[in-house]
């Protein structure tokens, strides 16, 4: 099925942008300054709370009639999945920040590390490791999120079996049981990445 | 034992919320001197080795390192706050060992002993891994290098933080009830470690602690917290043996030695 290109792709592409945004998120999250901490958490709190499938309708629809911002199908998909799961992905990233101990940034401040330093070398490396089951979590949500674009045109494995489908409706259990196991076949790498990454972020734990 | 003050505190107050932990104090700390601060618990003492590290900003008074103003700093002669850099500026002077380690549990014992001199002091890993291996070998742990804190004892992980604070020669250093947190027989060897180094240095030493015995044997001078004011200071045998205030010797009753 040549759906399964557009859908990886679409998966690639919007998974590494809401990795990047769920970061800068992340960090703009615990960052001291307000303006940048009130600002973060209303876009979290927007993308978060309002339907995938609405923000899909909004970029792809809308936003070329309000402000003529003409997207393809595929980057309006690669956009709003992105945004949409950068902002659930951005709390994994700030939890995963708080939770690491006081005494490790203090520390750091007894050893004169400026705060980039703190931030790089001491709190994010223990931090990622909280984040690895979120991030594993919010990236097979997201494989199953790229369905959605199928509604914006896009072609990828749910357009294509609707349209196989629709050409021959006994078709309906084959057709969608295959695509049932294509998810899941697509699934399996990211579930076995994320449980090797978790494996070897492990390494020297069980507290200080 | 002469010259000037390594560190003063002037009339340094901190509250927290409506709490006022420390009421206002004088304490001057000479080069290579050792201070005991000893007290109640809540007296605020830790407190003070804590804004001295600028972990906590005082709301009062001021705390002057090596000549120079720790929380402020002059802008067009004027006072004004400090900023991180004026603090990190400052703040190389001082070196701090933890009640409760914190080690950095991702890093290797080397690199938590490597790891600031590289990127805080630009020391090639070569240099900062030979300053390590040095210190390593001061504290008994030379052979651990490979490991993480996980795999070592209390009294272990309290030696690397030891190292790793002196890898970057600070010239005061703070220790804040270093011993609290490990089991009674793992005490003695972080003690010693503390002794020999008191003995070799010309770094001055301020070191929170409940362990009165080793207070008498390794301080210069002793300070009495209690009730957020230094009640009483001196040579430790003058306030052992001949303290003054009633409230010192209730609270050295406590600690009757056998």
């Amino acid at each position: 099925m040549r759906g399964a290109t557009v859908t990886v792709s679409l998966l690639l592409a919007s998974g590494a942008l809401a990795f990047i945004l769920a970061f800068i998120a992340g960090l703009s999250r615990v960052s001291e300054n307000k303006a940048v901490r009130v600002l973060t958490m209303i876009y979290v709190e927007f993308f978060r709370g309002t339907s995938l499938l609405v923000q899909l309708f909004w970029i792809f629809f809308v936003l070329p009639q309000l402000f003529d911002i003409r997207l393809d199908p595929f980057t309006a998909g690669v956009v709003t999945l992105g945004l949409n799961y950068a902002a659930y992905a951005s709390e994994i990233v700030r939890g995963a920040i708080l939770a690491v101990p006081d005494g490790q940034t203090e520390a750091a401040i007894a050893l004169n590390m400026s705060k980039f330093q703190r931030m790089r070398y001491i709190i994010l490396p223990q931090a990622l490791r909280t984040m690895l089951p979120g991030f594993g979590n919010i990236s097979i949500e997201l494989l199953k999120g790229t369905s959605l674009v199928s509604l914006i045109t896009l072609q990828d494995m749910m357009y294509l079996a609707q349209n196989l489908r629709a050409a021959d409706y006994s078709q309906s259990l084959q057709v969608f049981g295959i695509l049932l196991i294509l998810y899941f076949v697509l699934a399996l790498p990211l579930i076995v990445l994320s449980r090797y990454l978790e494996r070897r972020a492990s390494r020297g734990v069980a507290s200080a | 034992m002469t010259g000037k003050p390594i560190v003063q505190f002037k009339n340094v107050k901190k509250s927290f919320g409506d709490l006022e932990v420390l009421k206002g104090f004088d304490l001057d700390i000479m080069p290579g001197e050792k201070v005991s601060i000893i007290g109640p618990s809540g007296s605020g003492k830790t407190t003070i080795i804590r804004m001295l590290m600028t972990l906590e900003k005082p709301t009062g008074g001021e705390i002057i390192v090596d000549g120079e103003n720790l929380w402020h700093m002059e802008v067009n002669g004027k006072l004004v706050e400090a900023n991180e850099k004026h603090l990190r500026k400052i703040r190389g002077n001082i070196g701090m060992v933890f009640q409760h380690f914190n080690l950095f549990p991702h890093m290797t014992i080397m690199r938590n002993c490597t790891e600031a001199p590289v990127q805080v002091l630009g020391l090639s890993k070569k240099e900062a891994e030979q300053r390590a291996v040095q210190m390593l070998k001061k504290v008994g742990l030379a052979d651990k290098v490979n490991n993480y804190p996980f795999q070592l004892s209390g009294g272990q992980k309290q030696r690397v933080a030891i190292a790793r604070a002196l890898v970057m020669q600070p010239k005061v250093m703070l220790f804040d009830e270093v011993t609290s947190a490990l089991d009674p027989e793992l005490v003695g060897e972080v003690l010693q470690v503390i002794k020999d180094l008191a003995e070799q240095g010309d770094m001055s030493m301020i070191l929170i602690t409940h362990e009165m015995d080793f207070a008498m044997e390794i301080s210069d001078r002793v300070a009495f917290f209690a009730d957020g004011l230094l009640m009483e200071e001196g040579p430790p045998q003058e306030l052992f043996n001949n303290p003054k205030s009633d409230r010192l010797k209730s609270f050295l009753q406590r600690f009757s030695r056998v």
